[in-house]
């Protein structure tokens, strides 16, 4: 421990009126295994259908654009009517995940794909998520050498896969999906709420501040191709 | 950062004239407020949520020490370096150490409070490095030398003409009315200075003590192209923002969202446990973390310990009379409003900052719309006894309220005294009721007549009875 830390520890412990060498930090480090949750909305208590529909809600309210596919051999089609649509370079940089590897977007004609870290000439990045969250209509998108996180932030168009059975309530859920997938947390791991956007010049609300100017979410039913 | 509160009272008569500060305000009122009104509206479960995170803002400070030590420990095994840093000196001397030590040339920054708080910014620049604010608030009140005015909109006090003139002097070419096309250029000159820069500073809005994880919070994206791009990444934080688990972050943020800016949830929120891990492609090399205490434990065991509760949404500001007709450079440091007027004389020293809690109404509503509760007006309460104990108020204000609290002991004596004036002023009123002047309450009568006491008092309307 640091002289500094060790400081800081002597002086809360001084203003909280306890003893100098307090013990219980164990008991601290123990709680993650027996926590409960707050209150969760009722609004997130949704199964089946009605989960697929309040997170298609909530998404589009927040300004993301929504597609249902049947399966992943849907996506390359999905993803052109899309640039075509809003008139966007035909080029992506795309996550190296076996859902997008069995989709056949790296052969798909009229697009040119490459996966690979993100640069910012990109104008267009296709990731997967780990999970979504249709309370709010979040994704939950999680670092891995396969899927850098910046797919979702440097483009100016962002592509998200979300596999239906995926799909979470409440960001708890998707959490403890994270802690049984991985232990201990990845690098980063980004709740996504729609592109990214600022009210800062005169409090109007514009949109690609940053982040995406467009996000795309292509809820995928079954995780198989047809 | 030397605070500049003990002028309040000129800068608020300063703030009353400025009619391009009044239009802003009134704009800030009707926005935040009524957005936040929406979502609070739309989720039942709101008020459950706030005594739900009034109690695990109150059970982490209890035993902020043992979070404190799992959480650090945590960080560490995930591969961030933990600092801690005492004062605000020790917090500037940890940023630059590492700055230089590594050659750092540009620094890009996403809004951090704590940061602000220890004047992180002017120190990085007399350092010779060069530092660009990326939250758009923040780039836009850099290019015009001010400091924030507001928690979350730092650039609120601005109009569109004024940004305007400031891109196109920043940026050249002939100045853009439409937020789109100004949100644009400063997009497009951001983005290569994210790329460019050799280390990202940003602040934190939750430390989660079971994953050793820091949290941001943004709707612009920019906290993750800050800590995401370059080799080295520096957090800057107090020591309050510890949460137990990720369970209740996760409460936290449902109500910081709705009490911000009337949002479901932000659109970026962003867990970073560590630097780069091995095999990934992007993120920093090194991930660093500086504690700042520079007087939170001070407040820790006082009858003050409820502010630092706070997750610093701005709802207090944003539903206060008093913030939203003077703005907050009135201020004259950091903190704003009401979580301002507590805070400030905690971190910047009582006798520098009396005046902040003496500008209040005591209307509540601060307390009202607090996500995690915390009493504000009996803070400011707290303040006060303590300035007049300290006798830092001036002399008149002093004997004025000593006498009055002499009178009003002592019922009898207070109406033998108050009964004749109130009399005297019932008939000063005339036909109208009301007074146009009133010898001694001239700041009162400037800009409104006084409605004249009608009938008898209370107390004879009760005997009567």
């Amino acid at each position: 421990m640091s002289d500094a830390l060790a400081r800081l520890l002597a002086r809360i412990r001084t203003r909280l009126g306890r003893p100098a060498e307090a013990r219980g930090a164990e008991e601290v480090a123990a709680r993650p295994a027996g926590r409960v949750a707050g209150p969760i909305p009722a609004r997130a208590r949704v199964e089946g259908e009605a989960r697929v529909a309040l997170f298609t809600k909530m998404a589009k309210a927040v300004g993301s654009e929504v597609e249902r596919l049947a399966h992943p051999g849907e996506v390359p089609g999905a993803v052109l009517r899309y640039l075509r649509f809003h008139n966007l370079p035909k080029r992506l940089v795309a996550a190296a995940d076996p859902l997008l590897e069995a989709s056949g977007l790296a052969r798909a004609p009229l697009l040119e794909v490459r996966t690979g870290a993100v640069t910012a000439d990109d104008p267009v990045g296709i990731t997967v998520a780990e999970a979504g969250v249709a309370e709010t209509g979040t994704l939950v998108l999680a670092s891995t050498p396969e899927r850098p996180t910046m797919l979702a932030f440097l483009p100016e168009t962002a592509v998200v896969l979300l596999p239906l059975d995926r799909l979470d309530g409440s960001y708890e859920e998707s959490w403890q999906r994270i802690r049984e997938r991985f232990g201990t947390p990845p690098r980063s791991v980004n709740f996504v709420t729609g592109p990214s956007r600022t009210a800062d010049i005169g409090l109007r609300l514009t949109m690609g501040a940053h982040g995406p100017k467009r996000l795309l979410i292509l809820l995928v039913d079954r995780t198989e191709s047809a | 950062m030397e605070p500049a509160s003990l002028a309040f009272r000129a800068h608020a008569r300063r703030a009353l004239a400025d009619e391009e500060l009044q239009r802003a305000l009134a704009r800030l009122r009707r926005n935040f407020q009524e957005r936040r009104a929406r979502a609070v509206a739309a989720l039942p479960e709101f008020e459950e949520l706030r005594r739900a995170g009034e109690a695990i803002r109150d059970q982490v400070l209890a035993r902020l020490d043992h979070h404190l030590e799992v959480f650090v420990a945590r960080a560490r095994a995930a591969g961030t370096v933990v600092h801690v840093a005492e004062t605000a000196a020790d917090a500037r001397r940890i940023v630059l150490d590492l700055l230089r030590s590594r050659g750092v040339r540009l620094v890009t920054k996403s809004k951090s409070m704590v940061a602000e708080e220890v004047g992180l910014a002017e120190a990085v620049e007399d350092a010779g490095i060069a530092r660009v604010e990326t939250d758009l608030g923040e780039y836009i009140i850099q290019l015009a030398h001010e400091p924030p005015s507001h928690l979350i909109g730092p650039a609120v006090h601005m109009t569109e003409a004024r940004i305007a003139r400031l891109f196109a002097e920043a940026h050249g070419g002939p100045p853009e009315r439409e937020p789109e096309r100004l949100v644009a250029q400063a997009r497009r000159v951001l983005r290569r200075k994210y790329l460019d820069a050799g280390a990202g500073i940003t602040g934190a809005n939750f430390l989660v003590a079971e994953t050793g994880s820091i949290i941001t919070v943004t709707n612009e994206g920019n906290a993750e192209l800050t800590q995401g791009l370059p080799p080295l990444h520096i957090v800057v934080t107090g020591i309050e923002k510890l949460v137990p688990t990720m369970e209740d972050a996760f409460t936290l943020l449902r109500l910081l969202a709705r009490s911000a800016t009337g949002q479901e949830f932000a659109t970026y929120t962003t867990v970073i446990t560590g630097p780069r891990r091995p095999g990934d492609r992007d993120g920093p090399e090194e991930m660093h973390l500086v504690l700042v205490d520079n007087g939170r434990t001070a407040l820790l065991g006082s009858r003050l310990q409820p502010m630092l509760r706070c997750i610093r949404c701005s709802a207090c500001m944003n539903h206060c009379p008093v913030y939203l007709a003077v703005g907050g450079h009135a201020y004259g440091w950091t903190y704003v409003g009401p979580m301002g007027a507590v805070l400030t004389p905690a971190l910047a020293g009582l006798e520098r900052t009396w005046p902040l809690p003496e500008a209040s109404t005591f209307c509540g509503r601060c307390a009202e719309v607090c996500p995690v509760r915390i009493p504000l007006p009996d803070l400011m309460r707290v303040w006060r006894e303590e300035a007049f104990a300290r006798r830092l108020p001036p002399a008149t204000q002093r004997h004025g309220l000593r006498l009055w609290a002499f009178l009003a002991r002592r019922p009898a004596l207070y109406r033998a005294a108050f009964a004749p004036a109130v009399r005297l002023l019932a008939r000063l009123g005339g036909r109208r009721r009301r007074l146009r002047r009133l010898p001694l309450a001239g700041g009162w009568t400037a800009a409104r007549d006084l409605p004249a006491p009608e009938g008898p008092t209370f107390l004879a309307r009760v005997r009567r009875r």
